[in-house]
């Protein structure tokens, strides 16, 4: 059994509903892309696993997110409270505001095995110290009696990694964690992220806009676009042979070494507002594939030959 | 921290130079002349110009200012011309009732501030909010000197559980402080509740909550350290206000203090002693601004980077 299980989620916050049917699993040790264009949904679905989601004052309408063979929809707070950074770790999208401004770098990260391991003060710290050392900050005596406003963003990122860490969790969902870094370290954190998650056997939902991230660290990919899943497969499958045109479209637009600056182009047409979907097939404005069909009943999420996608048009 | 503090101290130096010009000048700028006040009605021009000697007043400003500083400095304030004291002495008479009153009015304002605060940011748009912040609409509209005299007449004269005034007892020390405080209170309560509620939105509380951690822990721990920041700032510019208040609320209640002995040798026209007490006034008020900059750079790591 898969150890989180999004079962057909929708999501609605106030009159709008950026979330629509969203499947996918997470097993055990595995490490998943979950892939987008801005707007799609993916920091929504990440709220939704985190079980943060009336936070910001949405609500799940439909389906379940099984996690560990319990539905966190119907989970009480306290219960919830319990999972989140103990079972189920976030790494946030930027960490120049994700670390309390006025509080030592080290307290910070002490927080969370105090809080669920039960550490003493001194057990505490020698663990956050360890973990420092782990994500290759050096000298982490001295990190550790820092405050967030000395650290450049990478180091602050890799601090968050260690938050992350710090509680021995099952699950950790990173939304976007390189988003906000300098692309020369981009890489380097995804890389040491997704070697501890693998030395630890952890599973790892890596949301991510950069095919290119999720060809360096992923099992498994699954597409969002607008608030609905386009397309979910295995690495090799989604690079060799992706079924719907929008996966297609994101991995034409990966930055290849040698290319001519400037020579990238995005996708074509825009991300079609949250307020005025297209009927029918979402993308559909944007697709080459297009026909009339598509823009008047909405593709289902079909089992292909290999692997799930929604497109009334995708070969077998 | 301490050449922080250093440094805070010397730039205060032009500000102190430049509230004593202003507050030496005042005696000079009141219209008559401060010897007329000293002299008896029929006294000769030599009479006069012996006074005007013995108080230094025949010389030019310059030199009268630069000999007043010069003895402030080593705490030499003069006499009192109607009391025949030296003005040091009436200060020192006088200060500990005006400190102790001004200190509990701000201990007032800001528990009882930062605590109602709390409240209504943490029940916002419940009950206790909106109850919260009517009382606190309430409390910053009143003028401090009615406000004594509708605690006087509720508490003192009607009920008789306080002193009407005077400052023999201990309770007497209630009613002005209530007075005087309840406008802090106010203030302090709002801008605790809105810094509560912008600290509330930013990121990094939201990825306290993605850790795990209590709410309660996240609202006191976290939210109220940050929100207690813009509080240090605003208390240390009312110190002067607390002061300023204290003068009034002094008189109003009859009490011993910096304010009664101001407002009594101003109608006196004793001016040593009103620039002696004026001079106390500014002093308190610039050691407030210090005050609240050591806190606030005790409280704010970016600060200490910033005044490095
Ligand atoms: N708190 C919110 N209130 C209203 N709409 C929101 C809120 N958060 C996100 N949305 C909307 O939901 C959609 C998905 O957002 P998000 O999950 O942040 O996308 P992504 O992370 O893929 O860029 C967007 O159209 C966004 O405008
Ligand atoms: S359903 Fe139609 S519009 Fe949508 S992706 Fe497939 S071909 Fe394109
Ligand atoms: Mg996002």
């Amino acid at each position: 059994m898969a150890l989180l299980s999004v079962q057909d989620i929708s999501v609605s916050i106030g009159v709008l509903s950026p979330l629509e049917s969203v499947t996918f699993e997470i097993d055990k040790g595995e490490i998943l892309g979950l892939v987008g264009e801005s707007g799609s949904g993916k920091s929504l679905t990440a709220m939704c696993v985190m079980g943060l989601l009336p936070r910001i004052g949405g609500t799940i309408t439909k389906g379940a997110i099984v996690f560990d063979g319990r539905d966190l929809t119907r989970l009480p707070e306290l219960e919830l409270r319990r999972l989140r950074g103990k079972r189920i770790a976030l790494i946030s999208q930027n960490p120049m505001t994700s670390l309390d401004p006025i509080i030592r770098i080290g307290a910070q990260i002490d927080q969370v095995s105090t809080l669920h391991l039960g550490l003493s003060a001194e057990a505490a710290k020698a663990r956050s110290l360890e973990l420092i050392a782990q994500l290759r900050i050096p000298e982490p005596a001295a990190i550790h009696r820092a405050y967030p406003h000395q650290l450049s963003g990478g180091m602050k990122q890799r601090i968050v990694i260690a938050m992350a860490l710090a509680a021995d969790p099952d699950l950790i969902v990173a939304d976007e964690p390189t988003t906000a870094l300098d692309v020369t370290i981009q890489a380097q954190i995804i890389q040491i992220m997704a070697e501890l998650v693998r030395d630890r056997g952890l599973a790892l939902m890596l949301i991510t806009h950069d095919m290119g991230v999720v060809a360096q660290a992923c099992d498994r990919v699954v597409v969002l676009y607008a608030g609905r899943v386009a397309e979910m497969n295995v690495i090799g499958e989604i690079f060799a042979a992706p079924k719907h045109p929008y996966t297609r479209e994101l991995i034409r637009c990966i930055p290849r070494l040698g290319q001519e600056p400037g020579s990238l182009k995005g996708i074509p047409g825009v991300v079609p507002s949250i307020v005025d979907y297209p009927e029918g097939c979402r993308f559909n404005p944007r697709c080459s594939d297009a026909q009339a069909l598509c823009r008047e009943r909405k593709p289902a999420l079909e089992r292909k030959s290999t692997g799930l996608a929604a497109c009334h048009f995708s070969e077998a | 921290m301490i050449s922080f503090f250093l440094k805070r101290l010397l730039l205060l130096i032009p500000v102190f130079l430049a509230v004593s010009v202003v507050i030496f000048m005042i005696v000079h700028l009141v219209p008559g002349d401060p010897i007329d006040n000293l002299v008896q009605i029929n006294s000769s021009p030599e009479q006069k110009a012996a006074l005007a000697a013995r108080y230094g007043l025949d010389k030019p400003l310059y030199q009268q200012y630069a000999i007043w500083l010069g003895k402030a400095l080593t705490g030499d304030l003069g006499d009192a011309i109607i009391l025949r004291r030296p003005v040091s002495d009436l200060i020192a008479q006088n200060l500990p009732h005006s400190l102790s009153l001004g200190a509990l009015a701000l201990l007032f304002s800001t528990v009882v501030g930062i605590a109602a605060g709390v409240l209504a940011a943490i029940y916002k748009d419940s009950w206790i909010d909106r109850v919260t912040m009517t009382l606190i609409l309430l409390g910053s509209t009143v003028p401090s000197f009615w406000l004594g005299l509708l605690l006087i007449m509720l508490f003192a004269v009607q009920l008789g559980w306080f002193p009407v005034s005077g400052a023999r007892s201990w309770d007497a020390l209630i009613l002005p402080v209530l007075t005087i405080g309840l406008g802090g209170v106010a203030l302090v309560a709002r801008v605790t509740r809105v810094a509560m509620m912008e600290t509330a939105r930013k990121d990094f509380v939201m990825m306290l909550h993605a850790k795990g951690v209590p709410p309660w822990q996240i609202e006191l721990r976290h939210v109220l350290r940050h929100a207690l920041l813009p509080v240090v700032t605003i208390l240390s510019l009312r110190i002067g206000w607390i002061l300023g208040g204290a003068v009034t609320v002094e008189f109003v209640f009859a009490r011993p203090g910096l304010g009664s002995l101001l407002i009594t040798s101003l109608n006196q026209r004793d001016y040593p002693v009103v620039q002696g007490a004026l001079l106390m006034l500014a002093i308190a008020v610039m050691l407030g601004t210090l005050l609240g900059d050591i806190v606030q750079a005790a409280m704010d790591p970016r600060v200490r980077e910033r005044i490095k």
